[in-house]
């Protein structure tokens, strides 16, 4: 614990750690000392001289070394002669800052009567008008007029394009770099720098493509002037019109606290729209950062024209609209006529209490309840995973973590950071993947391994372990580790805490599950267990697949045979026909399918029964993260009318067939679920809601110090344990892994990337652009061997049937290895061999 | 692939040679006067080449180039004149150095001469202020001084050039080991600042006499 | 008995020849350095001559190495030959002239604080310089006075020449390490000082040419005998770069305390016929602009005289104006040059200069009145004590003393501009 300093700041005294910066002292007792450059977030850098104050200290007696005191035995305080910056200056025993002096005050009125010299007086027209810092600081300390002539402003681009999502007016940036730094400290990703100097100082993009980086709508927070504005926002409205509502992200396990914006409009027939999404301060989760899918993609999806709002019944081979008392009551009667043979088949967007009442609704009928996931492990997770009190932003040296088979960035881009930052702390960072990835930068430990022997690979660095806690099976011994591997798991062992994340590279559901298995058994051999910042996470593939592992949904590997022999197959948040044309096969085959559902996907196409559902932020509910916290989500628009909740619609189907439901309220499924579920016993909507203090200090008057991102008023949350932390025994169990043959050739692998044409993401306007078509990625020597060169349209051939793809050469793929993006029009789920063809045309 | 390594291996391999390994994006700015060489800026394609080789981003590269005034993005004539016209220069004739110049080139400060060859730039202070007027010329050789310049020795320089060497070149009285120190007397009008209209008429009326020379 | 210790190369013919230099004495303080003395040693010898910055700062250049964080390695020399202040020639001649001294001073002081890599940041424009000294380099490699094990003892070094590429500010000596870290040249927040964290973050010294070509001298003959030159305060021999109006510009070695009047007119031969001193700037375009009456003209030159006529020393580059010359004019130069050179990172100097230079055009193009007067000195003065480095502070000295101390010089340009006609009756006025 670093020592105490004690000072005076606009003569209220402050006690704050030694190193705290004077404009932080002064936050953590109320006082806001106007930035603009500076942002809590990152490293001072004292350009804008906005947070010039006055500081005394203490004079000190030369030869006795002490201060030296006046008649009345105060200390005497020297003030510089020149004002200093509040944001660079640590605090120092008996300072006294000063404010609100006159000299302060006349410093700030020159800084901003400097800023305004080139800055165009648009606010009626600027976005940031009304949330701007550079306006609510001129006119709280700026000088009412300009001394410099109108015409001698410069004349700079107004709409210039850092990349598709961020535009650039170069005449309202004020060069605080925030943007820059923002991208080079944080990200790591340096694609916008300065260039040029003096007055022709500007933000620019020599990078190709420009300003593409996955996190570059928080540039657009953190900038206190109007300068850097984003594609969906922009002229979309006033800030002041806008009124906030709480929620959380649905596209990753990440669990983002974010909040939208929004205000009535007539030409949505006077109903609320989402204007924007902002993040929200949760600094154990996201702090105050967002990925872009979540800023672009996280609500357009709801306002989307093709959205289902009436039930449909198939007849006469057709689907028409019916009733939902007629649609729930053929649904409730073929389910119960189904039962011992219903299979419910459910998608990880669900909330916790959809899949509470869905699991009940199945039991209750004696179904199956199958969870719609190509990774596995979710009960070791519950089992293994981070103990309560995790945080990632605390790790840093002496800590160690191991990211495995995961392009992290793409599958959960805010853990990216997250993990990053904590390897920028000093943390000891070990990627382990068959291909370079970008975390593989910041990584202490880089470990390749051919794709599917990511179980050996963990293996072989735990036979690299001299830990005598436990008897090792004897066919462990033949997974002997090389060099690296040795090196990479001692540190592992040596750390003082330690977390693996595994993910989604190269996944099928056996192999994730082997790996997740070694992988706790990794954790457990390195004592990286139990207690807060160890354990295990899974990079699932949607925001509450924890959540329905939670609830006792589990996937399959026999759907195909599921599907085709059950008596009725209710497909919730879940496309299995457009996944898989296998599957559509096997859908074809049972007896009766009900989909519940968003959209008219390709299985509702096929479905005998569509239920219109409700959007996220059409309703409440929880998510539960990947890292096993429990967050609220909150209504912010209505629904089109017709929709329900999944809970409902699953009570009601219940109720129907004879099970006792809750069907009333979000609220109370989640009572019920916390009194039976025994992890979440206690839980409560109101304990998820409650907060404290959060530093930085956010969001309030002053949002020139954090920026746009709101204060986290509505809830942080409950993390849970995991039953490692609840007792401290657990059983280990091996498996060894089973030996699989590959085959010659070309050896297809499904990869996952940020953007794809999941249903939530292909609706979202401002990401349309940077969803591509299907691809595969080879090698070049893959790709001279096919003959082939980048961007030739290609067939690929799986299981016998042929897709449409674009080829792209990548070198960081391995040889003979095929990479193919899920979600993105070619279904393949798990390690298999593939072949290339030319294309017979050109993929549309 | 990449080009400018494979055209400047051995260069490029002594540059990094002198920061330590894990330093390589010191070696910037020398990579950078290495893409310039040849065509006399630096192309888009260089960013992303010096990127590669060290290990940085493109933006990282371009944003060197726009901070220093030794790096162009844009072509300019075969040779770049760059004459000083700081304080201390302007004192000792070298605005209207560079005015007659320019008015004997038939072109601005800025511009190139149609043929191509020079561009004339004006400058800030080289480090030469007793020995103004003077210029540096920067081209594919590099950066050199001429020191102690009239306007006739420098369109002396310009015909050498235009007639590949063809006519002498000036001395660029190079450098100074060992030398006494030589200065160039005052010219005769010195009159500097006081009214626009007496500096200009001077100066147009040496132009005039200047032009007549060369004819 | 010569007053030579920097520009030797005047005496002696050939003495950027490695032989030449060894002959007189060349590398002698270095061998003795680091086969007798221990690095200590050797920083508090300098400290003992009371040898002070030459860059400008004046900084005492034995306190600086003495800082020199030991518990941090590597540790890295960079010698700042970014020369580039208006007015100021003088390493450039003593790189071209006398360039062994300035390399062995270099390495003397890279091992006072055993750096085994030191680094020469030479202005882009020192390209031919640059090529130059990259062959004593190798020359000095060659002769065994550079690489592994020099003379065989556990010391060894290597020299590096680093190029800039055109940027004053690069002269400001965190900002030239950042752009030798391949970055924008622009300031960093100091403190951390460089011998604490500098180049890479490593513990750093960073001293200029002039600077260091006193060291050897210091080492060979001790800094009881430095200290006989120059004043108390200010020991040594100072190169004085006269320029501007004066008849015999050039660099002049004398001891630090030679008056203003022997400069100009002992040395630079005095002004051309019928002119007289008007101003005086002593530290290049970054001065404050000195009234060149009799009493200033007698002020003796050092750190501490210069600053009660109300200027500083700086690098000693000394700007004679005679008296033909309008302030108005002056200034105007001035504030291209600090315009055009501000990195931009800072909003006073960025925007300020960027100010000033257009009141100042607009003064001279005729387009100003009483007003745009008080808004540029008033803007000069915002701008001060606001900046994160000196450059912001320098734009505004001339600008500041130019119009207090020569306001009728501007006067007479607005009056001027109210009555285009009549140019003549303000020349007469001037006369």
């Amino acid at each position: 614990m670093a020592q105490l300093i004690s000072l005076m700041i606009d003569d209220k005294p402050v006690k704050v750690p030694e190193g705290t910066l004077i404009v932080n002292a002064a936050k953590k007792v109320g006082i806001d000392i106007p930035v603009f450059c500076y942002h809590p977030k990152m490293e001072p850098v004292g350009m804008c001289r906005m947070c010039l104050v006055e500081i005394g200290r203490p004079q000190i007696d030369r030869e006795t070394r002490k201060p030296v005191l006046d008649e009345q035995g105060n200390p005497v305080i020297q003030f510089g002669p020149k004002l200093e910056t509040a944001c660079t200056t640590p605090v120092s025993e008996g300072m006294v800052v000063m404010g609100m002096s006159d000299k302060v005050k006349k410093g700030r009125q020159d800084i901003l009567e400097f800023l305004l010299t080139s800055h165009p007086l648009d606010c009626p027209i600027c976005d940031k008008g009304g949330e701007c810092p550079l306006q609510n600081l001129t006119m709280e300390h700026g000088p009412g007029v300009s001394r410099f002539l109108y015409d001698e402003k410069m004349h700079l681009a107004k709409h210039y394009p850092l990349g598709d999502l961020i535009l650039l007016d170069r005449e309202r940036c004020i060069q605080c770099g925030r943007c820059v730094r923002f991208q080079d400290e944080i990200v790591g990703e340096p694609v916008i720098g300065f260039e040029q100097r003096g007055r022709s100082l500007q933000i620019e993009t020599f990078s190709d493509p420009g300003f593409d980086s996955y996190y570059s709508g928080n540039t657009t927070d953190i900038c206190p002037v109007g300068a850097l504005t984003t594609t969906d926002f922009r002229f979309g409205a006033r800030p002041w019109e806008l009124k906030p509502v709480a929620s959380v992200c649905s596209q990753c396990p990440v669990g983002c606290n974010i909040t939208y914006n929004i205000r009535r409009e007539a030409r949505a027939g006077g109903r609320y729209v989402i204007k924007r999404v902002l993040p929200r301060q949760h600094e154990e989760v996201n702090e105050i950062w967002i990925c872009d899918k979540a800023r672009f993609a996280g609500y357009q999806y709801a306002e989307s024209p093709e959205r289902l709002t009436r039930p449909m019944l198939r007849r006469n081979g057709e689907l028409v609209e019916s009733s939902w008392d007629e649609a729930l009551q053929v649904v409730a009667e073929r389910f119960k006529a189904a039962t011992g043979g219903l299979v419910t088949y459910a998608g990880g967007r669900l909330s916790n209490e959809d899949l509470f009442n869905l699991k009940q609704l199945t039991e209750g009928l004696k179904g199956q309840a199958i969870l719609k996931s190509s990774i596995g492990g979710g009960v070791l997770v519950a089992q293994m995973g981070v103990a309560k009190g995790t945080d990632l932003g605390k790790l840093g040296a002496g800590d160690a973590i191991l990211v495995i088979a995961s392009d992290l960035q793409e599958e959960a881009p805010i853990w990216w950071l997250r993990v990053k930052q904590a390897a920028d702390r000093g943390a000891t960072l070990i990627v382990v993947n068959p291909r370079q990835t970008r975390l593989d930068r910041f990584a202490t430990h880089t470990l390749r391994y051919d794709y599917g022997s990511e179980t050996a690979t963990v293996l072989a660095m735990i036979n690299a372990l001299e830990s005598k806690k436990t008897r090792l099976p004897d066919w462990l011994a033949k997974y002997r580790p090389n060099r690296f591997q040795t090196a990479a798991a001692k540190a592992f062992a040596g750390a003082k805490n330690g977390i693996i994340l595994f993910g989604q590279e190269g996944m099928d559901l056996p192999r994730s599950q082997e790996l997740a298995l070694a992988c706790a058994n990794l954790l457990f051999l390195t004592d990286h267990l139990g207690s807060p910042n160890n354990g295990l996470i899974g990079v699932w593939e949607s925001a509450n697949t924890q959540g329905a592992w939670d609830m006792g949904f589990r996937p399959s590997t026999e759907l195909k045979e599921m599907f085709s022999s059950a008596r009725a197959v209710y497909v919730v948040a879940a496309d299995p026909a457009g996944d898989d044309p296998s599957l559509a096969d096997a859908l074809e085959q049972s007896e009766f399918v009900v989909v519940q559902e968003l959209f008219l996907t390709s299985t509702a196409r096929l479905a005998d029964v569509v239920l219109p559902v409700t959007a996220q932020p059409e309703r409440e509910g929880t998510y539960t993260t990947g890292e096993r916290r429990v967050q609220r989500f909150f209504p912010a628009i209505p629904a089109p009318g017709g929709v329900i909740p999944d809970y409902e619609i699953a009570a009601r189907i219940g109720e129907r067939s004879g099970l006792k439901m809750e069907n009333r309220a979000a609220s109370l499924v989640f009572a019920q679920l916390a009194a039976r579920v025994s992890d979440y016993e206690g839980l409560s909507y109101r304990s998820l809601a409650e907060t404290h203090e959060q530093w930085p200090i956010i969001g309030r008057d002053d949002l020139y110090y954090g920026g746009t991102a709101y204060e986290n008023t509505q809830g942080l949350g409950v993390q849970l344990m995991p039953s490692s932390q609840k007792r401290k025994i657990f059983q280990v169990n091996w498996q060894e892994p089973p030996v699989r043959v590959s085959g010659k050739g070309l050896l297809g692998v499904p990869i996952t990337r940020l953007y794809d044409r999941g249903a939530t993401v292909t609706p979202s306007r401002s990401l349309a652009s940077r969803v591509p078509g299907p691809f595969i990625l080879v090698n070049e020597t893959t790709a001279q061997k096919l003959d082939m060169h980048n961007d030739a349209p290609v067939q690929l051939m799986l299981a016998g049937s042929a897709y449409s793809a674009m080829l792209r050469v990548d070198t960081a793929v391995p040889e003979s290895v095929v990479l193919v993006p899920r979600s993105l029009g070619i279904p393949l789920s798990e390690l298999q061999p593939v072949d290339i063809r030319v294309a017979e045309t050109t993929p549309a | 692939m990449n080009l400018l390594y494979e055209k400047y291996a051995a260069e490029i391999k002594h540059i990094l040679a002198k920061y330590p390994a894990d330093q390589k994006r010191s070696a910037v700015m020398p990579l950078l006067y290495l893409a310039q060489q040849e065509q006399g800026y630096i192309q888009k394609q260089d960013l992303q080449m010096i990127a590669e080789i060290l290990d940085i981003s493109a933006t990282d590269v371009g944003s060197i180039v726009g901070f220093y005034t030794l790096y162009h993005d844009h072509p300019g004539g075969k040779h770049r004149l760059q004459v000083c016209n700081d304080l201390p220069c302007a004192l000792r004739g070298a605005d209207e150095f560079l005015e007659k110049l320019c008015e004997n080139l038939g072109v601005q400060v800025g511009e190139t001469t149609p043929d191509g060859l020079v561009t004339i730039e004006a400058v800030m202070c080289l480090a030469g202020c007793d020995r103004a007027p003077l210029f540096q010329v920067q081209d594919a050789e590099g950066i050199r001084y001429y020191e102690n310049q009239t306007v006739e020795t420098a369109l002396q320089l310009v015909e050498h050039w235009r007639s590949d060497g063809a006519t002498p070149a000036p001395s660029p009285l190079g450098l100074r080991a060992g030398q006494e120190k030589s200065s160039t007397p005052l010219p005769d009008e010195t009159v500097t600042g006081l009214s626009a209209e007496v500096r200009d008429e001077t100066a147009s009326d040496t132009a005039a006499t200047e032009t007549q020379e060369t004819d | 008995m010569s007053t030579f210790l920097l520009l030797r190369h005047r005496e002696i013919p050939n003495l950027d020849q490695l032989d030449v230099y060894r002959q007189h004495g060349g590398f002698e303080a270095f061998q003795k350095a680091i086969t007798t003395l221990q690095p200590k040693e050797v920083t508090d010898e300098v400290k003992a001559s009371g040898l002070r910055g030459r860059g400008g700062a004046g900084f005492p250049t034995g306190m600086k190495w003495s800082f020199i964080d030991n518990n941090n390695w590597p540790h890295y020399v960079v010698a700042n030959a970014d020369e580039s202040e208006p007015g100021t020639f003088k390493d450039r001649e003593i790189m071209e002239g006398n360039p062994y001294q300035f390399l062995e001073g270099v390495m003397i002081c890279a091992y006072a604080v055993q750096a085994q890599s030191a680094y020469i940041y030479l202005r882009g424009e020192f390209w031919q310089l640059a090529a130059e000294l990259d062959k004593r380099i190798q020359a000095l490699e060659a002769a065994g006075l550079l690489g592994d094990n020099i003379l065989g003892t556990n010391f060894s070094l290597r020299l590096y020449t680093h190029l800039g590429a055109g940027a004053y500010i690069c002269g400001e000596e965190t900002a030239l390490l950042e752009s030798l870290e391949g970055k924008l040249g622009q300031p960093r927040l100091r403190p951390p000082f460089p011998p604490s964290y500098g180049l890479y973050g490593k513990p750093t010294i960073v001293n200029n040419v002039e600077t260091l070509t006193n060291v050897p001298l210091i080492v060979a003959r001790g800094a009881k005998w430095y200290k006989t030159m120059g004043t108390e305060r200010s020991p040594g021999t100072k190169i004085f770069s006269l320029c501007g109006q004066v008849n015999k510009p050039g660099n002049y070695e004398l001891p630090l305390g030679t008056t203003f009047r022997e400069l100009i007119f002992t040395h630079g031969g005095g002004l051309k016929d019928g002119r007289k001193v008007k101003a005086i700037m002593p530290a290049g375009a970054s001065s404050s602009i000195i009234v060149a009456t009799e009493e200033a003209l007698d002020t003796p030159m050092d750190y501490e005289n210069t600053q009660k006529v109300g200027s500083v020393l700086g690098s000693a580059s000394v700007i004679v104006i005679d008296d033909s010359v309008s302030m108005e004019w002056v200034i105007n130069k001035t504030l291209h040059f600090f315009k055009h050179e501000s990195c931009g990172k800072c909003t006073p100097c960025r925007e300020g200069t960027y100010w000033m230079m257009h009141i100042s055009d607009r003064i001279s193009r005729g387009q100003a009145n009483e007003e745009d007067l008080e808004t540029l000195n008033d803007v000069a003065l915002n701008i001060q004590g606001k900046c994160l480095c000196a450059l912001g502070e320098f734009s505004t000295m001339a600008v500041v003393t130019g119009i207090e101390r020569f306001k009728s010089d501007f006067e007479l340009r607005l009056a001027q501009n109210a009555n285009p006609e009549s140019p003549e009756t303000v020349l007469a006025a001037v006369d």
